[in-house]
């Protein structure tokens, strides 16, 4: 299907049903219960999943198939960011010319640095890459306050020019949309003690996922793809085989830096704002992090990881102490203070720590990420269920 | 007029004259060893011959072409493949990958943006590779991650993918080095095979001299970065100056 083997045609379908079904899926808990804020089904963090999904797909291009480690792809974020307010701000509300426009932008920046960055590999690629970030940020918010607006960030404003939209006179900045179709438009669909939000933003996001996700399988497939595992795998081989390495690894990085502008032209259509804290190094560090944990060089892996630090990020950080205090009520005074006293560090603001403990368990027991995780639990169920058929005389297809 | 021609090569590192005047003419469709000591020259001078190194004066010559101040990938695509001392081979990809890897490379040359074709699908480049595989007996190992093989079977795959590209000039260093007296033989048969077969040229630097007088038409002796002497195998072996600079007086 779509020129996919049937497993990843397979794959694509699964996520496809997931994406589609989150808002369903991520709500599991009915509104106004205890455990109502482990929901993540509401359009916000959906957005935030799916476009963070797209930047780690796109990093994973790179980071995953090269072995190169870029540092720096927040810049491209932050410049596909800018890139798509200004389309904004000049053209029209409109989301289509300011995600082209971001992606071309973003495409050009990731163009030039990566043409001096893979001059080097190694730990001296990242260390290029994360000094052009830094650059990118600092102009950002000083030199360059006329285009990106500096501290303060870009917003579209009542009087922009916005020279294809029609003019508006109630003195309200008009909002995202697509050929008129609101960003912010939701509907929600109350089922018993449940409610749905389904979001046009978030549709339109999840949409240009899947797409991103779609071409990223076919990169991963095709002799392309194979050419860039050869790079990681062995350069010099790959020089006495009478093949360029540079150029193959350029391409990779220009594909990725187009889909980490791809990312912030979509954030800007879905919240329409853009500050340079979105380049700052530890937004490029978060994209390494989503990789790793879900599964370098793995299909499905930056996706999960991104929806991983994303939940914890918004859901974990939003338990305060009253709220632990609430859960265990129930429990002796004293005791409850202890428990409470233990895990109000892991929670709120101290989320970071419940992440580098997942990250560091990751890293040291499942090397191949959330992936892998999954991997060695349907290997468990596997073997659990062998014995079985074996008793009943059943033969069981290899499950490819 | 051979289809290597080496002339005047000097190469100095420091003070050390790792090169002087070599001159080397290899004739198509035989197979040419280069042997010497330790420190002889032997690599440096493959290196020069692959784009690795630059000599500081002298020409090479391949098939009337010069390769000096081409690029490793470059002289690769007029037609010399080499295969190194410790195998270099895609260690994390499949032996098939492995093999696919040089019939693009043969196909669509140094580089080429094909990343909406499926790597599955393309049948030119993976009949290819699979008849190079059979040839070599190895069509069994085909979905085998190529890092997880025997140390004979690495340098059986890196020999196939030089194969795969059909190259004019074989550069093999050292082929057997570390090897088990077994594996040695099993390489020494497929390249006499090759040889017998193919309408290819060898070049082989080599330390085991039972590899060298059981494949080579013609033997150069480098010794301090200056060929000794230059003839058939029966020659040097009785030759007086070989036996003093190479083979040691025992011999």
């Amino acid at each position: 299907m779509f020129g996919l083997n049937p497993k990843d045609a397979r794959l694509l379908i699964i996520v496809a049903i997931m994406v589609v079904a989150a808002p369903v899926l991520l709500n599991p808990f009915p509104e106004g219960s205890n455990l109502a804020q482990f929901n993540a089904g509401y359009p916000d963090l959906m957005q935030r999943f799916v476009i963070f999904g797209i930047f780690a797909i796109g990093f994973n291009i790179l980071f995953g198939l090269t072995g190169y480690l870029s540092f720096g792809h927040a810049a491209f974020l932050g410049i596909g960011s800018y890139a798509a307010i200004w389309m904004m701000k000049l053209l029209t509300m409109n989301i289509i010319p300011g995600i082209i426009v971001s992606v071309i932008v973003a495409g050009v920046f990731s163009l030039a640095v990566g043409w001096i960055s893979l001059r080097r590999s190694g730990i001296y690629f990242s260390i290029l890459t994360l000094a052009f970030a830094q650059m990118c940020y600092s102009l950002a918010y000083s030199v360059l306050t006329p285009i990106t607006g500096g501290e303060t960030g870009l917003q579209p404003k009542v009087n922009d020019p916005r020279i294809l939209d029609a003019a508006t006179n109630d003195g309200v900045v008009p909002k995202t949309n697509l050929f008129g179709l609101e960003m912010t438009s939701s509907t929600e669909i109350v089922m018993g003690g449940w409610v749905f939000t389904l979001n046009a933003g978030y549709y339109v996001a999840a949409l240009v996922m899947l797409i991103s996700f779609y071409i990223s399988i076919r990169i991963f497939r095709s002799p392309f793809g194979v050419m860039l595992r050869a790079v990681k795998s062995n350069q010099q081989r790959m020089n006495y085989t009478g093949l360029n390495p540079k150029p193959y690894t350029l391409a990779a990085f220009v594909i990725s830096g187009m889909y980490a502008g791809l990312a912030g032209g979509l954030m800007v259509a879905m919240d329409t704002q853009a500050g340079a804290d979105r380049m700052f190094w530890t937004a490029s560090g978060e994209v390494v992090l989503m990789t790793i944990l879900g599964g370098v060089g793995t299909l499905i892996g930056p996706v999960l990881g991104a929806g991983a630090i994303k939940y914890m990020e918004n859901i974990l950080s939003k338990i305060n102490k009253d709220i632990l205090h609430q859960w265990f009520a129930l429990l002796p005074d004293g005791l409850e203070d202890v428990i409470v006293a233990l895990i109000y560090p892991f929670v709120g603001k101290g989320w970071h720590l419940t992440l580098g403990l997942l990250f560091m368990l990751v890293v040291i027991f499942l090397p191949g990420g959330l992936v892998e995780g999954g991997q060695r639990i349907a290997a468990l169920f596997k073997r659990k269920r062998k014995p079985e058929d074996a008793r009943s005389g059943k033969s069981t297809e290899p499950a490819e | 007029m051979g289809i290597l021609e080496v002339k005047n090569v000097n190469k100095r590192f420091g003070g050390l004259q790792a090169l002087g005047d070599v001159n080397l003419s290899v004739a198509e469709n035989t197979c040419h060893a280069i042997i010497g000591p330790n420190g002889a020259g032997k690599s440096t001078l493959l290196n020069c011959l692959v784009g690795k190194l630059i000599p500081d004066t002298g020409s090479v010559m391949f098939d009337g072409q010069s390769v000096l101040g081409r690029s490793p990938h470059e002289i690769n695509q007029m037609g010399i493949s080499r295969v190194f001392q410790t195998p270099e081979i895609f260690g994390e990809l499949s032996v098939m990958e492995n093999m696919m890897i040089p019939c693009f490379a043969r196909r669509d040359g140094a580089f080429r943006m094909h990343a909406y074709k499926d790597a599955g699908a393309e049948r030119d480049i993976i009949d290819r590779a699979e008849s190079v595989l059979e040839d070599l007996n190895m069509i069994d190992k085909r979905e085998m991650t190529a890092s997880s093989m025997s140390r004979g079977d690495k340098r059986r795959l890196e020999i196939a993918m030089c194969l795969a590209q059909e190259p004019r000039l074989l550069l093999l260093d050292e082929p057997t080095a570390g090897m088990a007296r077994a594996d040695t033989n099993n390489t020494i048969d497929l390249l006499k095979r090759i040889k017998a077969e193919r309408d290819i040229t060898i070049a082989i630097i080599e330390h085991d001299m039972h590899v060298v007088f059981s494949l080579a038409d013609r033997i150069t002796v480098l010794a301090q970065g200056t060929p000794l002497v230059e003839d058939t195998p029966d020659k040097i072996k009785g030759h007086p100056k070989v036996r003093e600079a190479y083979l040691g007086e025992a011999a």
